[in-house]
């Protein structure tokens, strides 16, 4: 600290904690202490306060003692001579503030005054989270996002822990233009950085001044406004406290634990913009107990010397001072000393397009009447297919655009496309071509104003007008694919060129020639067996998260983030040999049904640093395969239908274990070996070797609808190969029942196949 | 020896001393700074010319030749290593033994069988039982303090085995005692193990003999001073920063004035809860005083300054001047340190000097017997005595010199004041250390002795490591000399610290001299040594870290023994003054190159100042060499803080407001 800081810091908290009180006390008079006190979707109650004193709350009354311990922690303010040390001090208030300011936003739920509101506010994306806030682009609703719900977080998950979200900045205050505060979040989402907006300098918020910009604000675009005030930034924590718990395997009440967790793995920043004022002073105390620094844009003391955050601890960057021919270039550098000051990697691909690119442009919708042009959907067809050649035969950096361009199309009109990549290289597979042709979609979304849906001869690409208006063309799919697989995939591919294909007759043979190609993968796919290859792979890519787990990836049974299949961590280990994706001799087979071998269970025991001795790879009766927090499903067993359900992490309602997704998360994540409950990835449901050795997926009692509805087709071949083809019917969801009488009754009244197998233990 | 005639200036650096000092020589009232000055040395018995074995009456004999042995045969360094063993055990007798009288209170207190005293401080003895595996769930407090207190009595008579907490030692640490046989059987049997080794006839190997020895300052350091430090604590409370006063001029002229002297806090803090009842206070004011002033001398000072705040008026060399003020109605002194001289100088004045301890009388001074079952009824005794004396007070003359501190860096505190509650850890100053914002850390030490300027040599050297950025910790009377001149305040990381120190206080909000208690509490610097070294980033032992310990005035037993447990627990110990045992040359390579090879610290007698600071960042900068930390820049850092944004900071708000954003470049 400095004792400047210190001062104001703790004068801050102090303020806080009497309005927390104060707030509470007149909120109890009105409603009475057993008023239930939550924030919404999220398994965690009060984040932080739950997170950092072990305290789950749960009413208003349960309050009393978090602001109690609050007090507690406050300490004079340093005198101005002859002062006291002021560190450990100031990081207690800090903490203090964070209490009251949770408590302050939670009593603000209960008399409903969050999430906050702006008229005309409105937040993009067709997102399944935050329902109760009911925000959601919905449109025009006006309120912000309060609180990140545990959906988003788990989705978030495995982006944060394979490094293509590297962190998240907490911006506090406003900028010093309108300009200044497009550039700054502009270059955070360059470069994969969440976003979470709060506070306001003299009631004016870099949220009002991304409103005025038509910035789109919301979980797809990477920017989460929380609210106007300093105190929604306590969301930001409260988000990094529920990392710890639901990747870190940390229990509630971990203080010390979760915030060296944050310190060491969350790479997150406090960017205070404008002014400070003592609360702000005193969040940012906060904030520090995480190990996260603050770098204010304006004249304030700093404190550089390491320690409780890895590098310096608070940085003033002057907007003024930074060296730059304009704001603009000023804000760039601003970004560069946070990132700087907090110490994260980034390796950012320089993309040239005329549009701003990064993967928090990937969930950027185009609306139908915003687009220019469209390849694919309803009026045209596109497909993308990746080859491997030989290498004489790929010219690195070729990029041709064969066809008309798509300015003779008329506005919102479509046009037929083809993308052929081609690429060589010595380490290169004919069996990583899926692999790599995956990643167009990916890749193609990033640019701004770029819209990309599905894979394959059912791809759906839309280009902005504004896209459109910057000299977005067709030739810049091929430069951004060329610029992304080199960037990603250098290791295995030495060149790439790049057809872009809309002259029609062409597009009609390649056509034929790419759904050969797909017919002849999905074959060598369905051939791919457990039994037919002689190594599986590790995947301990959430292992900066989740230090205990591992998930051993065999041809059919995919990674539980639904991210990495059996080819994915081949090519991964061809593209980093001393990666997290590594083999694993299979060596004996200890049992066939259950799925144990010597070498997965060795491998289990080595990469969970001994918590977990043995995985059956085939059952989740017996030592299931352990969970980090990014599983797309939890598969959960339901004793009395002698079956198992399924939840998808999109599906918010109660199910017929008494318990929501968010909270039966926190049982199968976090590396712990629970007998009766496992995070899938959904596309593990549909394998053969679905927990086979219970009985496969006739076992399946209940699902998520969310999950039956997109996932249909498959489940129904599923369905088929199990010999029960109505089988899907006769699964209950959460619009039937969501308790076990409803389900009993329904399988009955259905007979469920489950009720006549044999005892699922 | 201290030159005959010289200045006043030359006696102490310390105006408040100098101007008792001319008061004295007016009255014709001697002091030890005279008495120095009239005394030769024997040239023998101070390691000049010679060496000088009395263990038998042989003798004595005197060794000023090479070649030459005693009547015995004994030969110079057996001689010179055996005064010097005996010397560490005398030493750590001392310590060790106030230790054991802690635990007598502390398992009085746990059975209720001492009224007055509470256990203050239940998180500590919870740690300390902890520690020393004594189970804690569901018993209440007194019956495990109960257990605390007999685990530390068996230490002290413990026969084989070893130390309990020799295991809070760095794990490397440990071991290589265990393997060198330096290990610690029982607190009490390496003192007499060393008493018998050193008689006539006995162990006469130098190497040997000083292993004996090395053992029993280990038992001192990691036993006897450790329990009386954790005993303290739990009795008193651990220590924390608070604001206080040093030097003579804490004395007030309309109150009654009461000096607690010597070492341990038992009584002391009777006392300070006595002068705080009414009915006492009442008492004075019916005799004519304002109210009573407590205050401390030398490291009963210390320790309840570092506790209760109370004000020391001085360090050793102060004890006579302070009585020379007039002031002093009553001067309570309980064990270690106190002059002979006391009742001689009290005579002149209406002083009653009263000694307390069943251990120490001296002739001429009031014996008050204190013990722990009544001590609070002994207390209030003194006081009353005090209170009755003040109508004898004459003419009175204290010097209007104090200097405000911040004593109180427990290594809990330390370790609080670097994260607070949630984030505490030893990380920041490790960090510091390694980035060379801070070059290294100093342990400055010891007492005052009147052969060398008082104060001066430890302000010297202080003020040389503060601007070279190394961090300085201090206890004893060095550290009432450090804050005698304002080292012991934040303020004084501003104008007395290098750059990137300052920068570390100013982001902690700490002095750059930190007050970590009395010397008994040398055992709080080992458990710090240990932190860093076990926090990570600085090795993984003690010897590893760019760290020096210094007693540039020492003059009593304790400090030898001091060293030597700092020595082997791998510390570079260096002592002012001059050495004992320059005559010896084995003896003195012994301890120095002989002892880092095999522990990696050492001890040397430099009686330079400026040659014990080279000494001193040579050895800093060689350990981080070693460690491959980067060369110490002093140009590197000292950016943050207010300091650079004061000018900011002080203008009108509307002006701030406008330069927010800073003036372009």
């Amino acid at each position: 600290m400095s004792r400047y800081i210190a001062s104001r810091a703790i004068r801050g908290a102090h303020l806080l904690v009497n309005e927390a009180d104060d707030l509470l006390r007149q909120t109890i008079a009105e409603v009475g202490s057993d008023a239930p006190v939550a924030f919404p979707n999220t398994a965690y109650y009060l984040p932080t306060i739950n997170g950092m004193m072990g305290v789950q709350v749960e009413t208003l009354g349960q309050l009393e003692p978090v602001l109690k311990h609050a007090r507690d922690l406050l300490h004079p303010i340093p005198s101005d001579c002859r002062w006291m040390p002021y560190l450990g001090e100031t990081l207690d208030s800090g903490m203090a503030t964070l209490f009251a300011a949770e408590a302050i936003e939670a009593v603000r739920f209960v008399r409903g005054d969050e999430p906050q509101r702006i008229p005309g506010f409105h937040m993009t994306g067709g997102s399944f989270t935050s329902p109760d806030a009911g925000a959601n682009g919905s449109g025009g609703n006006g309120y912000l996002n309060g609180p990140i719900d545990d959906v988003q977080l788990r989705s978030w998950g495995i982006a944060l822990v394979d490094g293509r979200m590297p962190g998240f900045a907490a911006i506090v205050g406003a900028a010093k233009s309108n300009e200044v505060a497009v550039k700054i979040v502009r270059e955070l989402q360059r470069r994969n950085i969440l976003i979470f907006l709060s506070g306001n300098v003299n009631g004016r918020s870099i949220i009002h001044q991304l409103q005025e910009e038509g910035v789109e604000m919301g979980y797809d675009t990477y920017i989460v406004p929380f609210g106007l005030d300093t105190l929604s930034a306590i969301y930001a924590l409260g988000f990094a406290t529920r990392s710890a718990l639901t990747f870190g395997g940390l229990k509630a009440g971990q203080a010390r634990e979760i915030l060296l967790y944050n310190r060491a793995r969350v790479f997150a920043f406090v960017l205070a913009l404008g002014e400070i004022d003592d609360l702000k002073y005193a969040a940012a105390a906060g904030a520090i107990n995480y190990g996260f620094p603050v770098i204010a844009d304006t004249v304030i003391p700093q404190i550089l010397p390491t320690g409780v955050t890895q590098h310096e601890h608070v940085v003033s960057q002057p907007f003024n001072t930074i060296p730059g021919k304009d704001d603009l270039e000023r804000a760039e550098k601003l970004v560069q000393k946070a990132i700087e000051t907090r110490g994260v990697k980034i390796k950012l691909t320089e993309v040239p397009v005329p549009v701003p690119y990064g993967s928090a442009f990937e969930g950027e919708v185009v609306r139908k009447k915003d687009m220019r042009v469209e390849f694919g959907g309803k009026y045209s067809r596109a497909f993308e297919y990746l080859r491997l050649l030989p290498m004489e035969e790929v010219e690195d950096g070729k990029i041709e655009v064969i066809g008309p361009d798509f300015s003779e199309v008329e506005e919102g009109g479509a046009m037929d496309l083809g993308i052929l990549i081609e690429v060589a290289g010595r380490k290169m597979q004919t069996d990583f071509e899926p692999v790599l042709e995956r990643q167009v979609h990916y890749f193609v979304n990033g640019a701004s104003g770029v819209q990309h849906i599905g894979q394959r001869d059912i791809a759906w690409i839309r280009i902005s007008k504004a896209a459109a208006d910057k000299g977005f063309t067709l030739e810049h799919f091929g430069k951004i694919l060329h610029a992304r697989f080199h960037g990603e995939f250098g290791a295995i591919v030495d060149k790439v060129q790049v057809k872009v294909i809309t002259d029609p007759a062409l597009h009609a043979e390649w056509l034929e020639k790419a759904r050969d190609a797909y017919n002849e993968r999905n074959e060598r796919m369905g051939s791919l067996k457990d039994d037919a290859v002689d190594e599986f792979y590790t995947c301990t890519l959430c292992q900066s998260f989740a230090p205990t787990h591992v998930c051993i990836v065999s041809p059919e049974r995919l990674g539980l983030c639904g991210a990495y299949n059996w080819l994915d961590c081949k090519a991964s280990y061809e593209i980093n040999p001393t990666g997290p994706n590594q083999p694993i001799l299979l060596g004996d087979t200890v049992d066939p049904v259950k799925g144990y071998w010597t070498g997965t269970n060795d491998v289990a025991v080595k990469n969970s640093q001994g918590t977990v001795h043995e995985v059956a790879m085939y059952s989740i009766m017996e030592n299931p395969m352990t969970a980090c927090g990014c599983f797309e499903c939890i598969v959960m067993l339901i004793p009395e239908a002698n079956g198992v359900m399924v939840v998808s992490r999109e599906d918010t309602s109660m199910t017929p274990a008494g318990m929501t997704f968010s909270t039966l998360a926190g049982m199968a994540g976090g590396g712990l070996q629970t007998p009766g409950v496992m995070g899938v990835g959904k596309y593990y449901l549909t394998s053969p070797k679905f927990i086979s050795a219970d009985g496969g997926f006739k076992r399946v009692v209940w699902m998520s609808s969310v999950l039956k509805k997109t996932m249909a087709e498959e489940f129904q071949a599923v369905a088929e190969r199990e010999g029960e083809p109505d089988l899907i019917d006769r699964i209950a969801d959460e619009t039937v029942c969501t308790d076990v009488d409803g389900l009993m009754a329904w399988m009955e009244e259905h007979e469920h196949p489950a009720l006549f197998m044999d005892p699922i233990f | 020896m201290a030159r005959k005639g010289r200045e006043i200036s030359e006696r102490s650096m310390d105006p408040a001393a100098q101007a008792i000092l001319i008061r004295a020589d007016m009255l014709g009232i001697e002091t030890a700074f005279t008495r120095a000055e009239q005394m030769v040395p024997c040239n023998i018995g101070s390691g000049k010319s010679g060496m000088c074995c009395k263990n038998c009456f042989m003798g004595p004999c005197r060794i000023t030749k090479d070649g030459q042995t005693g009547i015995c045969g004994a030969t110079l360094e057996t001689i010179a290593a055996r005064n010097l063993a005996r010397a560490i055990a005398s030493g750590a007798a001392a310590h060790s033994d106030h230790g054991r009288d802690l635990a007598f209170t502390l398992e009085a207190v746990a059975r209720g069988e001492a009224p007055g005293y509470a256990i203050r401080d239940v998180a500590k003895l919870w740690d300390v039982a902890a520690r020393v595996d004594i189970p804690t769930e569901g018993r209440t407090t007194n019956d495990v303090a109960l257990d605390v207190a007999r685990k530390a009595l068996g230490e002290f008579g413990q026969q084989r085995g070893e130390l309990t907490y020799l295991k809070s030692a760095p794990k490397k640490r440990y071991e290589l005692w265990k393997k060198l046989d330096l290990s610690p059987r029982g607190i009490d049997r390496e003192i007499v193990d060393t008493m018998h080794r050193t008689h006539i006839g006995d162990d006469q190997d130098p190497v040997h003999i000083l292993k004996g020895a090395i053992r029993t300052a280990i038992g001192d350091g990691w036993g006897g001073s450790m329990w009386a430090t954790d005993i303290s604590d739990i009795l008193f409370g651990t220590p924390s920063p608070k604001v206080s006063q040093v030097n003579l001029g804490v004395l007030k002229t309309d109150e009654v004035n009461i000096l607690v002297h010597g070492h341990e806090p038992t009584l002391s803090e009777m006392i300070v809860a006595a002068v705080q009842d009414p009915e006492l206070i009442d008492y004075a004011k019916s005799k004519g005083a304002a109210g009573i002033c407590l205050a401390g001398i030398c490291c009963t000072a210390n320790e309840v300054m570092m506790r209760q705040g109370i004000p020391s008026a001085g360090n050793f060399l102060h004890q006579e001047l302070a009585i020379i003020t007039g002031a002093v109605e009553a001067m309570v002194v309980d064990v270690q340190c106190i002059m002979q001289a006391l009742p001689n100088v009290a005579e002149n004045f209406h002083t009653k000097v009263v000694t307390t301890s069943p251990k120490v009388k001296i002739t001429g001074a009031l014996h008050m017997e204190f013990d722990e079952h009544h001590a609070m009824e002994v207390a209030k005794d003194i006081v009353r005595l005090a209170i009755d004396n003040y109508q004898n007070r004459g003419e009175v003359m204290i010097p209007d010199i104090t200097e405000d501190v911040v004593p109180g860096f427990s290594h809990e505190y330390l370790n609080y004041m670097l994260g607070g509650n949630y984030r505490g850890s030893f990380r920041p100053l490790n960090d510091a250390i390694m980035s060379g914002r801070i070059r290294g850390a100093a342990a400055i030490v010891g007492c005052n002795n009147p052969k060398v300027t008082q104060d001066k040599e430890h302000i010297d050297i202080t003020a040389e490591l503060l601007k070279n950025d190394v961090l300085v910790v201090q206890t004893g009377c060095g550290a009432i000399a450090a804050g005698k001149y304002g080292m012991l305040l934040g303020e004084a990381a501003m104008d007395m610290a290098g750059p990137g120190l300052r920068e570390v206080c100013e982001a902690v909000g700490i002095p750059p001299v930190l007050h970590m208690g009395s010397c008994v509490d040398n055992s709080r610097i080992l458990t710090v040594l240990t932190q860093m070294a076990t926090e990570g980033g600085l090795g993984e032992d003690v010897s590893d870290l760019p760290a020096v310990g210094i007693a540039p005035e020492w003059m009593s037993e304790k400090a030898l023994s001091i060293g030597t447990y700092a020595a082997a627990t791998g510390a570079y110990v260096l002592f002012g003054v001059e050495s004992p045992y320059e005559f010896s040359e084995e003896v003195s390579d012994l301890i120095s190159e002989g002892w880092e090879d095999m522990m990696g610290g050492k001890m040397e007698f430099v009686a330079d100042p400026k040659e014990i600071v080279r000494r001193s960042l040579d050895h800093i900068d060689k350990k981080r060499a070693e460690l491959k930390l980067p060369v110490y820049d002093p140009h590197k850092y000292g950016k943050s803080g207010d300091y650079p944004l004061r000018d900011y900071l002080d203008l009108p708000i509307e002006e701030q407001q406008a330069m927010l954003y800073g003036v372009p470049a």
